[in-house]
Protein backbone atom coordinates (compact mmCIF):
# COMPACT_ATOMS: atom_id res chain seq x y z
CA UNK A 1 0.00 0.00 0.00
CA UNK A 2 2.87 2.32 0.77
CA UNK A 3 4.36 2.10 -2.72
CA UNK A 4 0.88 2.76 -4.05
CA UNK A 5 0.75 6.00 -2.04
CA UNK A 6 4.23 7.00 -3.12
CA UNK A 7 3.33 6.53 -6.77
CA UNK A 8 0.03 8.31 -6.33
CA UNK A 9 1.78 11.35 -4.95
CA UNK A 10 4.12 11.42 -7.94
CA UNK A 11 1.25 10.76 -10.36
CA UNK A 12 -0.64 13.75 -9.01
CA UNK A 13 2.47 15.90 -9.03
CA UNK A 14 3.36 14.98 -12.61
CA UNK A 15 -0.01 15.95 -14.07
CA UNK A 16 -0.91 19.07 -12.08
CA UNK A 17 1.01 22.31 -12.59
CA UNK A 18 -0.63 23.98 -9.57
CA UNK A 19 0.40 21.07 -7.35
CA UNK A 20 3.89 21.26 -8.80
CA UNK A 21 4.15 24.88 -7.73
CA UNK A 22 2.92 24.02 -4.23
CA UNK A 23 5.50 21.27 -3.97
CA UNK A 24 8.26 23.65 -4.95
CA UNK A 25 7.21 25.92 -2.11
CA UNK A 26 6.34 23.38 0.60
CA UNK A 27 7.18 19.79 -0.17
CA UNK A 28 6.67 18.65 3.42
CA UNK A 29 3.18 20.12 3.47
CA UNK A 30 2.31 18.53 0.16
CA UNK A 31 3.31 15.12 1.45
CA UNK A 32 0.80 15.35 4.31
CA UNK A 33 -2.14 13.11 3.59
CA UNK A 34 -0.05 10.47 1.86
CA UNK A 35 0.79 7.50 4.04
CA UNK A 36 4.47 7.06 3.35
CA UNK A 37 7.32 5.40 5.17
CA UNK A 38 10.11 7.63 6.45
CA UNK A 39 12.33 6.26 3.68
CA UNK A 40 9.79 7.13 1.00
CA UNK A 41 9.16 10.62 2.34
CA UNK A 42 12.88 11.30 2.53
CA UNK A 43 13.37 10.09 -1.03
CA UNK A 44 10.82 12.64 -2.22
CA UNK A 45 12.20 15.48 -0.13
CA UNK A 46 15.70 14.73 -1.39
CA UNK A 47 14.65 14.14 -4.99
CA UNK A 48 16.47 10.81 -4.69
CA UNK A 49 15.80 9.23 -8.09
CA UNK A 50 17.98 6.21 -7.35
CA UNK A 51 16.11 5.29 -4.19
CA UNK A 52 12.71 5.93 -5.75
CA UNK A 53 13.67 3.60 -8.59
CA UNK A 54 14.76 0.88 -6.16
CA UNK A 55 11.57 1.30 -4.16
CA UNK A 56 9.66 0.28 -7.28
CA UNK A 57 8.18 3.50 -8.62
CA UNK A 58 6.89 2.80 -12.12
CA UNK A 59 9.46 4.02 -14.63
CA UNK A 60 6.97 6.13 -16.55
CA UNK A 61 6.03 7.97 -13.38
CA UNK A 62 9.65 8.31 -12.33
CA UNK A 63 10.79 9.53 -15.75
CA UNK A 64 8.26 12.35 -15.73
CA UNK A 65 9.24 13.25 -12.16
CA UNK A 66 12.91 13.38 -13.15
CA UNK A 67 12.00 15.75 -15.96
CA UNK A 68 10.11 17.91 -13.45
CA UNK A 69 13.29 18.05 -11.36
CA UNK A 70 15.22 19.15 -14.44
CA UNK A 71 17.48 16.10 -14.49
CA UNK A 72 19.17 15.48 -17.83
CA UNK A 73 18.52 12.16 -19.55
CA UNK A 74 21.91 10.52 -19.08
CA UNK A 75 22.12 11.74 -15.49
CA UNK A 76 18.71 10.17 -14.89
CA UNK A 77 19.95 6.81 -16.16
CA UNK A 78 23.09 7.08 -14.02
CA UNK A 79 21.10 7.98 -10.92
CA UNK A 80 19.06 4.79 -11.29
CA UNK A 81 22.24 2.72 -11.65
CA UNK A 82 23.74 4.38 -8.57
CA UNK A 83 20.55 3.71 -6.68
CA UNK A 84 20.93 0.02 -7.36
CA UNK A 85 24.59 0.11 -6.35
CA UNK A 86 23.67 1.76 -3.06
CA UNK A 87 20.34 0.14 -2.19
CA UNK A 88 20.29 -3.15 -4.07
CA UNK A 89 17.90 -4.46 -6.75
CA UNK A 90 14.52 -2.94 -7.52
CA UNK A 91 12.15 -4.17 -4.85
CA UNK A 92 8.79 -4.09 -6.67
CA UNK A 93 7.06 -3.47 -9.96
CA UNK A 94 7.94 -4.23 -13.57
CA UNK A 95 10.67 -1.66 -14.19
CA UNK A 96 13.58 -3.67 -12.81
CA UNK A 97 16.98 -3.43 -14.47
CA UNK A 98 17.58 -6.56 -16.54
CA UNK A 99 21.28 -6.28 -17.26
CA UNK A 100 24.37 -5.38 -15.32
CA UNK A 101 23.88 -1.67 -15.67
CA UNK A 102 25.56 -1.37 -19.05
CA UNK A 103 24.54 1.56 -21.21
CA UNK A 104 22.63 0.83 -24.39
CA UNK A 105 22.88 4.36 -25.72
CA UNK A 106 26.14 5.62 -27.15
CA UNK A 107 25.06 8.52 -29.30
CA UNK A 108 26.08 11.30 -26.98
CA UNK A 109 29.69 12.06 -27.94
CA UNK A 110 30.19 14.20 -24.85
CA UNK A 111 30.02 11.20 -22.53
CA UNK B 1 -18.78 7.10 -43.60
CA UNK B 2 -16.02 4.72 -42.60
CA UNK B 3 -12.58 4.11 -41.28
CA UNK B 4 -10.41 5.62 -44.00
CA UNK B 5 -6.94 5.06 -42.56
CA UNK B 6 -5.28 2.81 -40.00
CA UNK B 7 -1.60 2.94 -39.19
CA UNK B 8 1.00 2.59 -36.47
CA UNK B 9 3.92 4.64 -35.25
CA UNK B 10 6.33 4.87 -32.35
CA UNK B 11 5.88 7.58 -29.74
CA UNK B 12 8.83 7.54 -27.33
CA UNK B 13 9.65 10.91 -25.76
CA UNK B 14 13.22 10.78 -27.02
CA UNK B 15 11.94 11.02 -30.61
CA UNK B 16 11.47 14.73 -30.04
CA UNK B 17 13.18 15.36 -26.72
CA UNK B 18 16.53 13.77 -27.52
CA UNK B 19 16.68 14.43 -31.26
CA UNK B 20 19.74 16.63 -30.67
CA UNK B 21 21.67 13.73 -29.12
CA UNK B 22 21.39 11.48 -32.17
CA UNK B 23 24.64 10.62 -33.88
CA UNK B 24 23.02 8.82 -36.83
CA UNK B 25 21.20 11.91 -38.07
CA UNK B 26 20.61 10.45 -41.54
CA UNK B 27 18.60 7.57 -40.09
CA UNK B 28 16.78 9.95 -37.76
CA UNK B 29 15.80 12.21 -40.63
CA UNK B 30 14.68 9.22 -42.68
CA UNK B 31 12.39 8.31 -39.80
CA UNK B 32 11.04 11.84 -39.59
CA UNK B 33 10.42 11.82 -43.36
CA UNK B 34 8.34 8.65 -43.03
CA UNK B 35 6.32 10.23 -40.26
CA UNK B 36 5.69 13.19 -42.53
CA UNK B 37 4.61 10.78 -45.25
CA UNK B 38 2.16 9.31 -42.75
CA UNK B 39 0.83 12.81 -42.11
CA UNK B 40 0.28 13.32 -45.83
CA UNK B 41 -1.46 9.97 -46.18
CA UNK B 42 -3.83 10.79 -43.34
CA UNK B 43 -4.59 14.17 -44.90
CA UNK B 44 -5.11 12.55 -48.29
CA UNK B 45 -7.60 10.13 -46.74
CA UNK B 46 -9.92 13.05 -46.11
CA UNK B 47 -10.15 12.16 -42.44
CA UNK B 48 -12.30 14.54 -40.44
CA UNK B 49 -11.01 13.23 -37.12
CA UNK B 50 -8.06 11.16 -35.94
CA UNK B 51 -8.28 8.47 -33.30
CA UNK B 52 -4.98 8.19 -31.47
CA UNK B 53 -4.96 4.82 -29.77
CA UNK B 54 -2.28 5.15 -27.16
CA UNK B 55 -0.72 3.52 -24.14
CA UNK B 56 -0.80 6.48 -21.82
CA UNK B 57 1.74 6.77 -19.06
CA UNK B 58 -0.10 7.83 -15.89
CA UNK B 59 -1.21 11.22 -17.13
CA UNK B 60 -4.89 10.46 -16.50
CA UNK B 61 -5.33 6.95 -15.23
CA UNK B 62 -3.91 5.46 -12.07
CA UNK B 63 -4.37 2.27 -10.11
CA UNK B 64 -7.20 3.83 -8.11
CA UNK B 65 -9.52 3.37 -11.09
CA UNK B 66 -7.71 1.94 -14.10
CA UNK B 67 -9.87 1.30 -17.16
CA UNK B 68 -9.00 -1.44 -19.61
CA UNK B 69 -10.14 0.94 -22.35
CA UNK B 70 -11.10 4.59 -22.49
CA UNK B 71 -12.32 6.87 -25.28
CA UNK B 72 -12.02 10.65 -25.13
CA UNK B 73 -15.19 12.62 -25.77
CA UNK B 74 -13.94 16.03 -24.69
CA UNK B 75 -14.21 19.30 -26.60
CA UNK B 76 -10.52 19.98 -26.16
CA UNK B 77 -7.43 18.56 -24.56
CA UNK B 78 -4.17 19.92 -23.26
CA UNK B 79 -0.64 18.66 -23.34
CA UNK B 80 2.05 17.73 -22.87
CA UNK B 81 2.01 17.15 -19.13
CA UNK B 82 5.77 16.85 -19.26
CA UNK B 83 8.24 19.71 -19.07
CA UNK B 84 8.04 21.20 -22.60
CA UNK B 85 11.78 21.76 -22.68
CA UNK B 86 12.38 18.09 -21.82
CA UNK B 87 9.99 16.86 -24.52
CA UNK B 88 10.77 19.69 -26.95
CA UNK B 89 7.06 20.15 -27.56
CA UNK B 90 5.32 23.32 -26.38
CA UNK B 91 2.23 23.12 -24.23
CA UNK B 92 -0.87 23.55 -26.35
CA UNK B 93 -4.57 22.86 -26.70
CA UNK B 94 -5.81 20.20 -29.07
CA UNK B 95 -9.36 20.13 -30.48
CA UNK B 96 -11.55 17.14 -29.68
CA UNK B 97 -14.57 15.68 -31.44
CA UNK B 98 -17.16 15.36 -28.66
CA UNK B 99 -20.20 14.54 -30.75
CA UNK B 100 -18.40 12.01 -32.93
CA UNK B 101 -16.66 10.60 -29.88
CA UNK B 102 -19.98 10.00 -28.14
CA UNK B 103 -21.47 8.24 -31.15
CA UNK B 104 -18.40 6.06 -31.56
CA UNK B 105 -18.40 5.24 -27.87
CA UNK B 106 -22.07 4.27 -27.94
CA UNK B 107 -21.43 1.84 -30.76
CA UNK B 108 -18.22 0.46 -29.25
CA UNK B 109 -20.12 -0.25 -26.04
CA UNK B 110 -22.40 -2.66 -27.87
CA UNK B 111 -19.60 -5.21 -27.62
CA UNK B 112 -16.82 -3.79 -25.44
CA UNK B 113 -17.21 -2.12 -22.04
CA UNK B 114 -15.13 0.97 -22.58
CA UNK B 115 -14.82 3.88 -20.20
CA UNK B 116 -15.06 7.40 -21.59
CA UNK B 117 -13.65 10.74 -20.49
CA UNK B 118 -14.40 14.39 -21.17
CA UNK B 119 -11.10 15.37 -19.54
CA UNK B 120 -7.77 14.08 -20.78
CA UNK B 121 -4.27 15.41 -20.42
CA UNK B 122 -1.95 14.28 -23.17
CA UNK B 123 1.49 12.93 -22.37
CA UNK B 124 4.27 12.11 -24.82
CA UNK B 125 2.37 9.02 -25.94
CA UNK B 126 -0.08 11.23 -27.82
CA UNK B 127 1.83 14.50 -28.14
CA UNK B 128 4.77 13.00 -30.04
CA UNK B 129 2.48 11.47 -32.70
CA UNK B 130 0.51 14.72 -32.98
CA UNK B 131 3.73 16.71 -33.30
CA UNK B 132 4.39 14.87 -36.56
CA UNK B 133 0.90 14.01 -37.81
CA UNK B 134 -1.02 17.21 -37.05
CA UNK B 135 1.70 19.78 -36.37
CA UNK B 136 -0.79 22.65 -36.50
CA UNK B 137 -3.16 20.85 -34.12
CA UNK B 138 -6.03 21.54 -36.49
CA UNK B 139 -7.48 18.05 -36.86
CA UNK B 140 -10.01 16.97 -34.21
CA UNK B 141 -8.54 14.23 -32.05
CA UNK B 142 -10.22 11.34 -30.28
CA UNK B 143 -7.78 9.94 -27.74
CA UNK B 144 -8.17 6.29 -26.91
CA UNK B 145 -6.30 4.36 -24.28
CA UNK B 146 -5.60 0.70 -23.71
CA UNK B 147 -4.08 -0.20 -20.36
CA UNK B 148 -0.53 -1.22 -21.18
CA UNK B 149 1.05 0.19 -18.02
CA UNK B 150 -0.65 -0.85 -14.80
CA UNK B 151 -1.00 -4.64 -14.37
CA UNK B 152 -3.36 -6.45 -14.58
CA UNK B 153 -3.16 -5.37 -18.20
CA UNK B 154 -5.83 -5.51 -20.87
CA UNK B 155 -5.74 -9.01 -22.41
CA UNK B 156 -4.56 -9.11 -26.00
CA UNK B 157 -7.72 -10.77 -27.26
CA UNK B 158 -9.75 -7.96 -25.72
CA UNK B 159 -7.53 -5.41 -27.44
CA UNK B 160 -8.36 -7.18 -30.69
CA UNK B 161 -12.08 -7.10 -29.88
CA UNK B 162 -11.75 -3.40 -29.05
CA UNK B 163 -10.17 -2.74 -32.43
CA UNK B 164 -12.99 -4.57 -34.16
CA UNK B 165 -15.52 -2.54 -32.17
CA UNK B 166 -13.82 0.71 -33.18
CA UNK B 167 -13.98 -0.38 -36.81
CA UNK B 168 -17.67 -1.17 -36.58
CA UNK B 169 -18.28 2.15 -34.86
CA UNK B 170 -16.34 4.11 -37.48
CA UNK B 171 -18.21 2.41 -40.27
CA UNK B 172 -21.51 3.42 -38.64
CA UNK B 173 -20.96 7.19 -38.74
CA UNK B 174 -21.06 9.58 -41.72
CA UNK B 175 -17.65 11.12 -40.95
CA UNK B 176 -14.36 9.90 -42.35
CA UNK B 177 -12.20 8.71 -39.47
CA UNK B 178 -8.50 7.88 -39.38
CA UNK B 179 -6.82 5.85 -36.67
CA UNK B 180 -3.26 5.32 -35.51
CA UNK B 181 -2.05 2.89 -32.91
CA UNK B 182 1.01 4.19 -31.16
CA UNK B 183 3.44 2.36 -28.96
CA UNK B 184 6.74 0.64 -28.89
CA UNK B 185 7.53 -2.93 -29.72
CA UNK B 186 10.35 -4.24 -27.50
CA UNK B 187 11.83 -1.64 -25.21
CA UNK B 188 12.91 -1.09 -21.65
CA UNK B 189 12.10 2.60 -21.27
CA UNK B 190 12.76 4.67 -18.19
CA UNK B 191 15.15 2.09 -16.78
CA UNK B 192 18.97 1.88 -16.87
CA UNK B 193 18.42 -0.49 -19.81
CA UNK B 194 16.91 2.32 -21.87
CA UNK B 195 18.03 1.86 -25.46
CA UNK B 196 17.96 -1.93 -25.30
CA UNK B 197 16.00 -3.32 -28.25
CA UNK B 198 15.23 -6.93 -29.20
CA UNK B 199 15.33 -6.54 -32.97
CA UNK B 200 14.49 -10.17 -33.69
CA UNK B 201 11.41 -10.02 -31.48
CA UNK B 202 10.33 -6.75 -33.08
CA UNK B 203 10.68 -8.09 -36.61
CA UNK B 204 8.72 -11.22 -35.72
CA UNK B 205 5.92 -9.13 -34.25
CA UNK B 206 5.81 -6.91 -37.34
CA UNK B 207 5.76 -9.99 -39.53
CA UNK B 208 2.69 -11.23 -37.70
CA UNK B 209 1.02 -7.90 -38.49
CA UNK B 210 2.11 -8.15 -42.12
CA UNK B 211 0.57 -11.62 -42.29
CA UNK B 212 -2.50 -10.34 -40.36
CA UNK B 213 -2.02 -13.51 -38.32
CA UNK B 214 -4.53 -13.01 -35.53
CA UNK B 215 -3.78 -16.29 -33.78
CA UNK B 216 -0.05 -15.55 -33.66
CA UNK B 217 -0.60 -11.95 -32.58
CA UNK B 218 -2.79 -13.02 -29.68
CA UNK B 219 -0.53 -15.86 -28.57
CA UNK B 220 1.97 -13.75 -26.62
CA UNK B 221 1.70 -14.12 -22.85
CA UNK B 222 2.56 -11.15 -20.66
CA UNK B 223 5.37 -13.22 -19.15
CA UNK B 224 6.88 -13.84 -22.58
CA UNK B 225 6.49 -10.23 -23.58
CA UNK B 226 8.13 -9.01 -20.38
CA UNK B 227 11.02 -11.42 -20.88
CA UNK B 228 11.58 -10.77 -24.58
CA UNK B 229 10.18 -7.30 -25.12
CA UNK B 230 10.47 -5.61 -21.75
CA UNK B 231 7.76 -3.71 -19.93
CA UNK B 232 7.56 -1.41 -22.95
CA UNK B 233 6.59 -4.42 -25.04
CA UNK B 234 3.20 -4.41 -23.34
CA UNK B 235 2.34 -1.57 -25.71
CA UNK B 236 1.90 -4.05 -28.59
CA UNK B 237 -1.75 -3.87 -27.60
CA UNK B 238 -2.16 -0.62 -29.53
CA UNK B 239 -0.74 -2.15 -32.71
CA UNK B 240 -2.90 -5.24 -32.30
CA UNK B 241 -6.06 -3.15 -31.90
CA UNK B 242 -5.14 -1.05 -34.95
CA UNK B 243 -4.67 -4.27 -36.92
CA UNK B 244 -8.07 -5.53 -35.84
CA UNK B 245 -9.69 -2.25 -36.82
CA UNK B 246 -8.08 -2.33 -40.26
CA UNK B 247 -8.73 -5.97 -41.02
CA UNK B 248 -5.94 -6.07 -43.60
CA UNK B 249 -2.18 -6.60 -43.61
CA UNK B 250 0.42 -4.09 -42.47
CA UNK B 251 2.82 -2.42 -44.85
CA UNK B 252 5.94 -1.65 -42.83
CA UNK B 253 7.00 1.71 -44.19
CA UNK B 254 9.92 2.17 -41.84
CA UNK B 255 11.68 0.18 -39.16
CA UNK B 256 15.04 0.70 -37.54
CA UNK B 257 16.68 -0.42 -34.31
CA UNK B 258 19.51 2.00 -35.01
CA UNK B 259 18.34 4.96 -32.93
CA UNK B 260 18.64 3.61 -29.36
CA UNK B 261 18.78 7.10 -27.91
CA UNK B 262 15.05 7.13 -28.67
CA UNK B 263 14.77 4.07 -26.36
CA UNK B 264 12.69 2.13 -28.86
CA UNK B 265 12.92 0.74 -32.36
CA UNK B 266 11.34 3.30 -34.66
CA UNK B 267 8.38 2.09 -36.68
CA UNK B 268 5.93 3.55 -39.17
CA UNK B 269 3.34 1.44 -40.92
CA UNK B 270 0.03 1.48 -42.68
CA UNK B 271 -2.63 -1.21 -42.74
CA UNK B 272 -4.78 -2.12 -45.67
CA UNK B 273 -8.40 -1.38 -44.82
CA UNK B 274 -10.20 -4.62 -45.57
Amino acid sequence: MSLYNLQKFLYELNRDEAFQQKCREDIAGCLEGYELTDEEAAAIKDGDIGLLYVLGVNGQILMHYAAFLGIEWFDYLDLMRKGIEKHGPVRAGVYAMTGGGDAFTVEDPKR
Amino acid sequence: MSLVYSGVLSHAPGITGRAHLVDNTARRDEFYAKLDQQRREIEASGAQALIVMAAEHFANFFMNNMPAFCVGIGEKYSGPIEDPEWLKIDKTEVPGAPDLGRRLTSEIMQTVDTAYAEEWKFDHGIMVPLHFLTPNYDLPIIPVNINCQGPPLTPLHRAWAFGEAIRRACDSVPEKVALVGTGGISHWPATPDSGKINEEWDREFLDRLVRQDKEALLSYTDEETYRDGGQGGFEIRTYIAAAAAAGGPLEVQFFTPDLPIFAVSCTVGRFEIA
